[in-house]
């Protein structure tokens, strides 16, 4: 190999947490070469950004320690002076963040955010200087640069914050880009294009790329080589080929086979669980089919009949209806018991206001929604109260939608209470049997939210929802927040709980992986509307629509063999607000196969 | 913009209504002015005229419809006591309660915001704490002791500044000020010290709060990774989001300070429109209670739009709409 561009050899990096020095980051040593793109691979907490952070120096010196050698153009980025390395921060060496959303100041003009640096590096003049800016948004295919020098952070969509970050970060023609999860909040097919945008500069400048995160199709996706990280030790490298085809550490193992594989799935017409591996040695166990639930000779649990739910947009003096947002737009469904139907689409496609509207935590317009027969637009309040108890909904973040300063237990109790199932001491049983129901034990009840990691959480909130036994959950992004292998987790718990008490889920997700998994049915929607519905096998294998073929092609594939070379289109996702006289169009829909329509054009 | 203006200037007249009618019904129901001013050996005929003169013979509702009538061209009636307009009466006052209130308000800007980023940028340091410990005591010692302890330290025992009164004023575009004669500064210095005290506390906790959460934020992470140097980060970065909501407490605390300057108008014994309004609350002297209160309810409006205005100059996220 020859000389690398950055060289880390034994960094090991501890914080200060409560006057004791924890080690995050354990003697990890790699190099990265020229024009090589290496990716760090590891779930939260294993010590991936951490270590992006201390070869940046980053971390705040008084609570951090670094240890070990950093070399980059002949120099130990650890033994510089500050201001040397501020030198190579941003002109040398540069870094773009998860969170494109937060990464620009809110309250400065694009325009100055591109130039400091340029002035600040690159000594040009205010004017050169915005002359370059104009050359470098044009780079990260920004449309009319020039007039959006101007204009705010909050003007841009995630994406193009994402590519006005990337911009600022190439400013300098730097030799190394450090690339910490750069595309994990942003939809699948502006992931698509960001990762397109970063090969392409990376080929157009010649630069080396640090890639970080915990995405596998991602890493395959664009990773030369890869570094796998476990709890703060770098427990595997190699190339990228190499580790997808014969991972040697068990862990790497785990993380292969938890990971959701686009096309994994052919041929197979039910769910799947995932495989679990023996983390001692490292062996995969058999997969346990998942029996047939669903119910086809009773009538459907929920049926969804031309929903519609728009937001009124008022603006002026007078408070006029300027518009709407058209969140959900004639979503019609039918859902069996012991089925999972999943709505997928990216942001703002309105699907979780759909799952939001069918039990009326957000109002809808007009349609009927029925849920086991009843009419749940037309209900009243206690009958409303009864519907509810046979639709539980599942929410995305299981940190927020636990309340910290209530006991778990308690939590769960609660509902059970409520709804008057059964009198304060029963429950407390029923909590311990629900405890034990989504594989937690029943002396957790007394403890608090923050006393679990995310996936217990996520248990826990399935313990509640389970806990007035419905016939219908409503899945939102419920997996979404979660590590791989703890994703993987839930949904064979998910799989295992449809087999013993036939739920119906409604899997709301925008991970077209995972919903190949789990689903017996898929719809697509797309600016409110389902634009393709049928039997997963034949919306994955076959897709009909447009915009079905666009979200399969986006989706990264977990395989280096498979890498596609793609021309993924610079569009934006469109927004579904429509002037206040907008009268939506008349849908109508082809039949593909059984069971399977998509909407015409 | 000139809807959201429309909109603001009738919400202030509404506010206007609202309060006056407060104030006449209060005032109806706390006495009689009359039994206030009049003396106890008064003949029913003086004490009839009196009334007479000043319109208290009318029912309430009555005298609140010819108060609103002349209010409409200007008009908010005589002072019972001084049998001058009050509002005229006010406006006299105005210039001296302005300037003490403006020059606290600087002090409290140009101590506290420095002293609040650095309390920010560096937590741990003695400095900051003893800057933190500092602005508890401007916080819980009350106004007046300190107003009398600086008095008693600064004019009694060291005789460096006048205790009381307003210094020489000269003329700036008609209005009288004290702020550029060397007299008038000096008597200036000690009240307007007195007032900035809490307000200096005030602001170097808010600035250092803010300071505080925004050093957390990602873009300051990512302006790091840009390679800018400490300083300008603080600067350009940082400031700028931590005046946003500086900005909305520091406009309150200004009207704050015109309208309620009372207690340190009193120690200094400055000619303001506090010490006015504490002596018509006396006596009950209804128009001059109702015209200094409209003043001042007109200048929270004021204030307030400028500080929203301001706040969307500097915040670009805020965007003045019609009922914002």
């Amino acid at each position: 190999m020859t000389t690398p561009i950055l060289s880390i050899s034994n960094l090991s990096t501890s914080f200060r947490v409560g006057g004791e020095w924890r080690n995050v980051v354990h003697d990890v040593s790699f190099d990265i070469g020229p024009k090589e793109t290496v990716a760090v691979v590891g779930e939260s907490g294993s010590g991936k950004s951490v270590t992006a952070m201390s070869i940046m120096r980053l971390l705040s010196p008084g609570n951090s320690r670094v240890t070990g050698r950093i070399d980059f153009e002949g120099k130990n980025l650890l033994d510089l002076p500050l201001e040397q390395m501020q030198s190579i921060r941003g002109n040398r060496i540069g870094m773009i963040f998860q969170e494109p959303m937060t990464s620009l100041n809110p309250v400065l003009r694009i325009g100055q955010q591109i130039t400091e640096v340029l002035v600040h590096h690159r000594g040009m003049s205010q004017s050169q200087a915005e002359a370059e800016a104009v050359r470098l948004l044009e780079k990260v295919r920004i449309p009319s640069a020039k007039s959006r020098l101007n204009e705010y952070p909050m003007n841009f969509s995630g994406g193009m914050r994402q590519r006005v970050v990337i911009a600022i970060a190439l400013a300098c023609d730097p030799k190394l880009l450090i690339a910490d999860e750069p595309t994990t909040a942003l939809d699948v097919t502006i992931q698509a294009q960001i990762l397109e945008l970063i090969k392409t500069l990376q080929d157009e400048e010649g630069m080396s790329v640090l890639f970080i995160t915990h995405d596998m199709g991602v890493v395959a996706e664009i990773s030369d080589r890869t570094v796998v990280m476990y709890r703060g030790d770098a427990v595997e490298t190699g190339t990228t080929q190499e580790i997808f085809a014969g991972a040697k550490h068990p862990y790497t193992r785990a993380l292969l086979s938890a990971v959701p594989q686009l096309g994994s799935m052919t041929g197979l017409d039910r769910p799947l669980r995932f495989p679990q591996v023996d983390m001692a040695s490292g062996e995969l166990q058999p997969v346990k089919p998942t029996a047939d639930t669903v119910k086809r000779d009773v009538g459907p649990i929920l049926k969804v009949d031309k929903l519609v739910t728009r937001f009124d947009i008022k603006k002026g003096f007078l408070r006029s209806t300027i518009g709407r947002i058209h969140a959900v737009e004639g979503v019609s469904l039918e859902l069996k018991q012991g089925e999972t139907l999943s709505l997928v689409g990216e942001s703002g496609c309105g699907k979780s206001t759909t799952g939001r509207s069918i039990i009326r935590l957000t109002d809808a317009r007009s349609g009927t929604i029925e849920i086991d027969g009843k009419n749940v637009l037309s209900a009243g309040k206690s009958q409303l109260a009864g519907i509810r108890r046979e639709a539980q909904m599942i929410f995305q973040d299981p940190f927020e939608s636990l309340n910290p300063r209530i006991r778990i237990g308690d939590a769960i109790a609660e509902p059970i209470v409520t709804h008057g199932l059964a009198g304060v001491a029963e429950a407390k049983e029923r909590v311990g049997e629900l405890l034990e129901r989504v594989g937690l034990s029943a002396s957790m009840a007394d403890r608090f939210p923050h006393e679990f990691s995310g996936g217990q959480r996520q248990r826990v909130c399935i313990a509640r929802a389970l806990a007035l036994e419905p016939k219908l959950i409503i899945a939102d992004e419920s997996v979404s927040a979660l590590d791989v292998s703890v994703k993987a987790q839930v949904i064979n718990l998910m799989l295992d709980l449809q087999e013993k008490y036939g739920l119906g889920y409604l899997f709301i997700s925008h991970d077209m992986a995972v919903v190949e998994r789990i689903s017996h049915r898929v719809a697509v929607m797309y600016l409110g509307e389902i634009v393709e519905i049928g039997p997963r096998q034949a919306v994955f294998e076959n897709p009909q629509h447009d915009y079905t073929k666009r979200l399969m092609a986006a989706v990264p594939i977990a395989d280096p063999s498979r890498r596609q070379t793609r021309r993924i289109s610079n569009d934006e996702i469109k927004s579904p607000f429509r002037a206040a006289n907008y009268a939506p169009p008349k849908r109508s829909y082809e039949q593909a196969g059984e069971g399977h329509f998509f909407q015409l054009a | 913009m000139s809807g959201y203006l429309l909109s603001r200037s009738i919400q202030t007249v509404l506010t206007l209504l609202v309060m006056s009618v407060l104030v006449f019904v209060g005032l109806y129901l706390v006495g009689n002015p009359v039994d206030v001013l009049l003396s106890p050996t008064a003949t029913p005929a003086e004490r009839l005229q009196v009334i007479q003169s000043f319109g208290l013979d009318k029912p309430v509702w009555e005298q609140y419809g010819l108060f609103l009538t002349r209010a409409l061209s200007g008009d908010l009636g005589n002072s019972f006591v001084f049998n001058q307009p009050a509002l005229t009466l006010i406006l006299n006052r105005m210039p001296a309660t302005l300037e003490l209130a403006f020059v606290a308000l600087l002090i409290g800007l140009v101590f506290g915001i420095p002293l609040g980023i650095y309390a920010g940028l560096k937590p741990k340091s003695l400095v900051s704490k003893s800057v933190m410990t500092f602005s508890i005591l401007g916080f819980s010692l009350p106004t007046f002791w300190i107003g009398l302890v600086m008095v008693m330290l600064f004019s009694v025992k060291l005789g460096w500044l006048p205790a009381s009164g307003r210094g020489d004023t000269v003329p700036i575009f008609g209005v009288p000020l004290s702020l550029f004669t060397l007299d008038g500064l000096s008597h200036l210095l000690l009240p307007a010290f007195n007032l900035a005290l809490f307000k200096i506390s005030l602001i170097i906790r808010l600035t250092r709060a803010g300071v505080l959460e925004t050093m957390q934020l990602d873009f300051v992470r990512f302006a790091r990774a840009k390679g800018l140097p400490e300083r300008r980060i603080v600067r350009v970065h940082v400031l700028k989001n931590t005046l946003i909501p500086l900005i909305t407490v520091i406009g309150l605390e200004l009207g704050s300070l015109i309208a309620f300057a009372v207690v340190t108008e009193t120690i200094f014994a400055w000619p303001g429109m506090g010490k006015l309004i504490i002596d018509a609350i006396a006596v009950l002297d209804r128009p001059v209670i109702l015209a200094y209160l409209m003043i001042t309810v007109v200048m929270f409006s004021i204030i307030n739009l400028l500080v929203d205005i301001l706040y969307s100059i500097v915040d670009p996220r805020v965007r003045l709409e019609g009922n914002s």
